[in-house]
This record gives C-alpha cells, structure tokens and sequence, in this order.
C-alpha cells in the first residue's frame, strides 16, 4: 500500500536492516535514522529517532513530495523503498552487505558497511542526499574531510566513517555533506558507508562489485530463510519474525538482542523510555524453542553457548541482561542533550535493570538448558555443576521478594509468577537428573519444589475468584500468568486455569489486545499501551486449550498490527495500533513464532518435537 | 658486528615498537597497523594476514636492527640517546618516505591519484599517515624512538 510519509516518522514508519552485529533504522522517507557501530550497544553514530535536530542522519529522500511503498525483497533483509512522484518512480535498496566466512576470505571487504543503492524505474526523479554524523550519541561534531575518490571521511576517537557515492556530494559546512542528483529510468547509482576501527579502512567499492554485494546478500538472506521448517499458513509472518530474530541476534558471540534500540517510548512524550540493546535471561527459553523449533539448531545452540558462558560470570546468582559479550556490569545514564523521541524524555542508555533480582529467570534458563538437551545437546561437567549451582540458589532465595518479570521498579514483591518459575528450575534440574544429564542427589530439590507448589496452590491463588493472582495474597491479575501452562505448572485445561485466562481477558483485554498487568499500576504515569507478547500468550493458550479457532481469529487479529514490512514493537497502542516501545522487538517476534508454532501444533498439522510438549502432557490439575 | 646481541634486542626492540603501535590502536590513538599492512599484501584473510604480517614485521624488524648495530659499529660505540636519535630518523623515513609508497607496491591499497580500483579497497595512509589518525605521526615517531633507545641502550659494540 503506497502512502505520504509522515513527519516526523513514527516509530511504525521503520523498518530494520542489519548483519546479525549491528542494525540500522530506516524510515518510509529513506531516512536512515538510528546506527550504532561496531555492535548493537556501541555509542550512536546516527540518533535523528531520538532527536531530529541534532541526532545525526544520513537521509536519501525524493526532493519533491512522493508517495511511498516498502517491502523486503522476498525472504530476505534487503529492503527496498519506491518513491513514486509526479515525473517518475526510483527505487531505493537497504542494505548491510552479507555473505558467507568464506566468501569474506576472498576479497577484502569493510568489516561494517551500509550499501544504498538507487534505482531509477520510471521518468526521472530528483533526490535529495543528506549526510550528517554525530557520532557518540551525538556529543562530538566532527569534520567530514572530503578525500575525493577515496570518499568522505570522518574520524573520532580512532573510528573513521567512509562515505563514498558515484552521485555529486560535497560538504556544506564541517560536519556535514549535501547533494542532489536527478536519476533516469534505468540508471543505477550507490551510496555506501563503512566504518573502521583500530586499523586501516577497507574501503567501499561501487559500481559492479556493488551490485555483486547486493546479489551475495540477497543469496545469504533467501539461503538462510529456505532453512525455515515451518510450512504453515502463516509462513510470511513466521518468516519475518524468523528474519528480524536473526537481525538481532549478535553472532560474534551467539546472543539475541532485546531491541536495536534505546528509549523509544512506550508512551510517547512520557518517562517510560529504556535502553533494550541488551541480552535478557528471561528471554531465553522461548527464543530457544523458537529457533530449534523453526529448524535453526546452530542459533539455537549458539544462543545456549553464550547462555551458558554468561551465566559463569555472575554464578551462582543469575543477573537479568547481560551485554552480547556477557559483561555484567551496565549502569545507566541519561543524555539530556537528546529531546528523545517525540519529547520522550530522558533518553537513557544502560539499563539498571541489570542490579535488579528477578528469580523467574532460573526457570527460564534451566528450562532452556532442558529443551537443549532434549534437542540432543550435550550437558559437559562443567554445565551439570553450573546447573546444579543454579538450583541451590533457588532453594536459598525462593522465598524473597522480587522485581518479578516486568521490572517494575516500585519495590520488590512476592511475584506468583518468580515463584512458579522458581518451581520450573527445580523441575527441569529434577528431569535432567531423571533423564541421566546430570548426576547428584538431587532429594532436597524435590523437597523445594513440592513446597513451592504448596506455597503457590495456597497464596498465589484467589479461592474466592477461582483464578491464579499476580502477587501471593494478591487479588489481581497478570498476563504472565497465562505461562503458568506453557512451562507445565498447570493443565492448560485446568479450570483454574480456564477461569484465570477468562478473567485475564475481562481485565486486561482491550480491543483484542492485553495488557501485561492492570494500567497504571506500576507507579510510574499511566499511558502504556497493550502488551506484544502478552497478546500472542494468550493466542498459544487458547490454541493449547482447543480453541484453535477463537485462537486463529485472535491471531490474525494481532498480526494487523505489524507494520507496513510485518515488524512489531514491544507495545501497541490499544487505540490507534501505533507500535509503543522499543522497535523491532525480540521477544514481541518469539511470541508470535510461538502463538503459530502452537496454534500449527494443536491444529494437529504439527507434531513439536520438544520437552515442552512432553512436560505440558503432564501438566498437574490443582 | 655483535650478532647475537643484536639477534636478541633487535627481538625486544621490534616486540615493544609493535606492543606500543597496537596500544595506541587500543587506545584510539591511531589506526596505522603495519602488520595488517604488511599482511594484506598477501591475503584478503583478514586473520592470516594478521599472522603473516606480524611474521614479516617482526623480520623487519630484525633486519634494520642489523643496520642499526652497523652504524653503532661505525660510530664505536651505543648509546641509548644514539639510538633513540636513529630511531627518529627511522620513524621520519618510514612516515615521509615509506608510506607513501606503499599504494603503489600494495596490491590491495586504493591509490589517492587514481581512486579505487575495484581489487583496491584498503585506505592509504595519505601524508605523514594522516589517514589514519592525527596522531599516526607522533605514535609512529614515538615507538621508533623507543626502538632505537632500547638497541641503542642494550647493544654491546664488537670488538670494544
């Protein structure tokens, strides 16, 4: 659907390139907004998301008004935008070059680049170029040299930025080059920008290796996407989701980033504004599933590999994120020369979240090392002893108060959901000892786990309401209780659990989304909107329950609610279905790829070939 | 000529000017790498040509030390100040003469004169190897210095 690009974009207009260690953030008007290199948390080199004035962009845009259409092409993370104007139609291809180690053995390549190129298709059409960085979150201005054939450079720090072009640039004034070229029907021009660091730059090619680098990328990106087993009906939407997985995986080390992004709003002009370019815990048994489930074993297992070595550091406690290479330390700060998106404010990279206790993660990361090794991983001494270390911790600290899952930071509390979960670590640790993965007495394990059951049936559950409650003692209710029969605490079909879900519904329902806990009640000012992956829990339980219709009609619903290229954000906005939030969101994407894989499973079209189903099977009634 | 003597610190010598050149990459100093240089010479693979280059440097290395134990010979004797003074002389030929020969010799290095060709991507250091840094002089000049001080402090004149 071609459309005006709006001013400033809205955090829908984006859409994410990237090459599974950095991303860049481009919008509908061939805008490219928001870059961190050489990885996803490095400082900015282009924020105009956070602050259009003096973020920094490096803008390819029709001169005059046009109307614009976007997709990726095919299965793949090139992205492509067609302005269409009064005299003509250009396109314009986004990409960061892609190919295999061996391809990069070859030939000397930029280790960072960004290849813009511009197709001209119908009559002619005037385009604007715009580059101006600002490097470091935009804190420095630097000089941009002009090199002449050896491209624009910019250096801070002992970083350089090249930018090179076969389109007449200059530079306007120190920190920034301008330029405006009219392309013809079948005319092809390129941008590309590299980064260097430490080293000699290699520096970008144009013309035919180019093209050459488009062709690569485009064969990687299709190759990589062909290896998706899922065949069901909603292959495109599982695919996307599959692709921008891998866009934030980092593969230096194995890790899957939260978000590309920091302090995108998740209520626009508000205080609610996070820094997500960071590796949750949380995250981790559902991403794992995910990607063994989709048939991406050597991410899965790379996504372990990091898991496991992360966790070593901070053992045997379990911290919430870690960054991509498992530093555990990320103290945060505020920039309070960004206006922040639509005056969201205060910007803030690092996240103090990371100092916060949340004991449902052992659940999380002992029932992913669980699905791993049911997926025929192997669990080596040291892992069993990390493992069994974890499971200690458990039993000393099950019974404290925590931040719980949504990080509210208003107070610890006894979270239902962080003792479940507490409940889960010890079950997985029990199985993997049942299933000969681990050795060890595992007695007093047992003994944990039954009192934290008696603990949850007893306090985590309202008699008079008949459902499962947010806090023990508590009266409200929480979307992550849905969870409490995918990871096998209870029958889906449980009535307690059937009573839960309708109440979850009836209070936190709106327009077919869900909320994660009731508006509001987090302390912070209201206007947060609906919950991404709370609204597809609650398709996957309604799949698990039987109702594979009412689940299907929810998730087309939902689906609606990607943006113009299927990406989702953390949020919706329950009255405009405005993505809220940092934008594209992992954990937003593993919930759809969960709520299809699911609903695929229950339709009976699907058999999942994971513990999960086995541990659901035996899901106890209350 | 001493040529154990100067086998041995011409060895520490080229360890500490290509210790001190990769700190000042660490620390952002500059970005003039003359093993990956040198390296790339032979192979795109970035890793291997990290390994070749260091080998090729390290042999260089060796050689202008052998040059630096004939002038000390010529001169009767060593003196840290004497070498520290070589090496000065060293770093300036190195930025003023050598490097700006190196996109002409190099196969993989783009050329300023002629722009890209499209087997060339590897930024040239420009003058002085400004390219690769303001402070590409200073590092380059400072590690040469501290080269020739340690052959110069260290070297035992034969025959004396």
């Amino acid at each position: 659907m071609s459309r005006l690009p709006t001013h400033p974009p809205g955090i829908g207009d984006y859409a994410i390139i990237g090459d599974c260690r950095s991303a860049a953030l481009v919008s509908g008007d061939g805008s490219l907004d928001w870059l961190c290199w050489p990885r996803f948390d490095s400082p900015s080199l282009f924020a105009a998301l956070l602050d259009p004035d003096v973020g920094g962009h490096f803008a390819v845009r029709p001169a005059a008004p046009c109307r614009t259409t976007r997709r990726y092409v095919g299965d793949t993370n090139v992205l492509e935008t067609t302005f269409r104007g009064a005299d003509g139609v250009v396109r314009l291809i986004d990409l960061m070059p892609v190919s295999s180690e061996e391809d990069k053995h070859q030939a000397l390549v930029p280790d960072h680049e960004i290849l813009r190129a511009i197709e001209g298709v119908e009559g002619t059409v005037e385009l604007d170029i715009r580059y101006e960085p600002r490097p470091d979150y935009a804190r420095r201005r630097p000089r941009v040299r002009d090199r002449g054939a050896l491209g624009f450079c910019t250096e801070h720090g002992g970083q350089v930025l090249i930018l090179r072009g076969d389109v007449p640039l200059r530079v306007v004034e120190s920190g920034a080059v301008h330029g405006r070229v009219t392309v013809r029907a079948g005319e092809r021009r390129f941008l590309s920008l590299v980064f260097g660091e430490g080293e000699p730059a290699v520096l970008p090619l144009l013309g035919e290796e180019a093209e050459r680098k488009i062709r690569r990328s485009l064969e990687w990106w299709e190759a990589w996407a062909a290896r998706c087993q899922y065949a069901g009906p909603y292959r495109e939407s599982v695919i996307r989701s599959a692709l921008t997985l891998k866009l934030l995986s980092y593969a230096p080390s194995g890790a899957v980033v939260a978000a590309p992004t920091t302090s995108l709003p998740e209520h626009p002009g508000g205080v609610r504004n996070w820094d997500y370019r960071y590796c949750w815990l949380r995250d981790a048994s559902l991403t794992l599933q995910a990607l063994f489930d989709l048939g991406y074993a050597e991410e899965a297992e790379a996504f372990m590999s990091w898991l496991l070595h992360t966790t070593r550091i901070t053992r045997p406690e379990l911290q919430v994120l870690y960054t991509v290479f498992g530093e555990a330390e990320l103290p945060e700060r505020e920039l309070p020369h960004l206006a922040g998106f639509a005056g969201s404010r205060p910007v803030r990279v690092g996240n103090d979240a990371h100092g916060q206790l949340q004991l449902d993660i052992y659940g999380e990361v002992m029932d992913a090392a669980y699905e791993f090794a049911n997926r025929g991983g192997t669990i080596d001494r040291v892992t069993a002893g990390l493992l069994t270390g974890f499971g200690h911790a458990v039993c000393r600290r099950w019974q404290e108060p925590d931040e719980g899952i949504w990080e509210i930071r208003g107070g610890r509390r006894h979270h239902t959901y962080s003792k479940v979960m507490c409940w889960v670590a010890l079950d997985r640790l029990i199985r993997l000892h049942e299933e000969a993965h681990l050795r060890g007495d595992v007695a007093a394990f047992r003994a944990v786990r039954d009192r934290i059951r008696r603990e949850v049936g007893q306090r985590g559950y309202d008699d008079e309401a008949g459902t499962f409650v947010s806090v023990l003692d508590g009266h409200d209710v929480d979307a992550v209780l849905l969870l409490l029969a995918r990871y096998g605490f209870v029958d889906p079909s449980d009535p307690a659990m059937l009573r839960t879900c309708e109440r979850i519904e009836r209070d936190l329902g709106v327009r077919g989304l869900l909320y994660r806990y009731p508006p509001a009640s987090d302390g912070l000012p209201p206007g947060e909107g609906a919950f991404g992956i709370c609204s597809f829990w609650w398709v996957a339980t309604r799949a698990a329950q039987g109702d594979v219709e009412g689940a299907m009609r929810a998730f087309d619903h939902l689906l609606g609610f990607g943006n113009d290229v299927g990406l989702f954000a953390e949020e919706i906005a329950p009255d405009s279905g405005a993505p809220l939030g940092n934008f594209p969101q992992a954990f937003t994407h593993v919930g759809l790829i969960d709520a299809a894989l699911t609903l695929e499973h229950a339709s009976g079209t699907r058999k999942r070939r994971s513990g999960t189903e086995r541990i659901q099977q035996t899901g106890v009634h209350l | 000529m001493n040529l154990p003597n100067i086998a041995l610190w011409g060895f520490v010598a080229t360890m500490v000017l290509t210790t001190l050149m990769a700190g000042a990459q660490g620390l952002g100093l500059s970005r003039v790498s003359i093993p990956f240089i040198l390296g790339t010479m032979v192979t795109p693979h970035r890793a291997r040509a990290g390994l070749v280059g260091f080998v090729v440097h390290l042999a260089n290395g060796w050689i202008f030390a052998l040059l630096y134990a004939a002038l000390f010979q010529s001169v009767g004797h060593a003196t840290w100040w004497m070498g520290a003074a070589f090496g000065t002389l060293h770093g300036l030929v190195v930025l003023i003469a050598l490097l700006p020969l190196l996109p002409g010799l190099h196969p993989r290095m783009a050329s300023e004169r002629r722009g890209p060709e499209p087997t060339r991507a590897l930024e040239p250091p420009g003058f002085l190897g400004l390219n690769y840094g303001r402070r590409t002089p200073l590092v380059t000049v400072f590690a040469h210095i501290v080269y020739g001080a340690i052959l110069g402090g260290f070297y035992r004149v034969a025959g004396v």
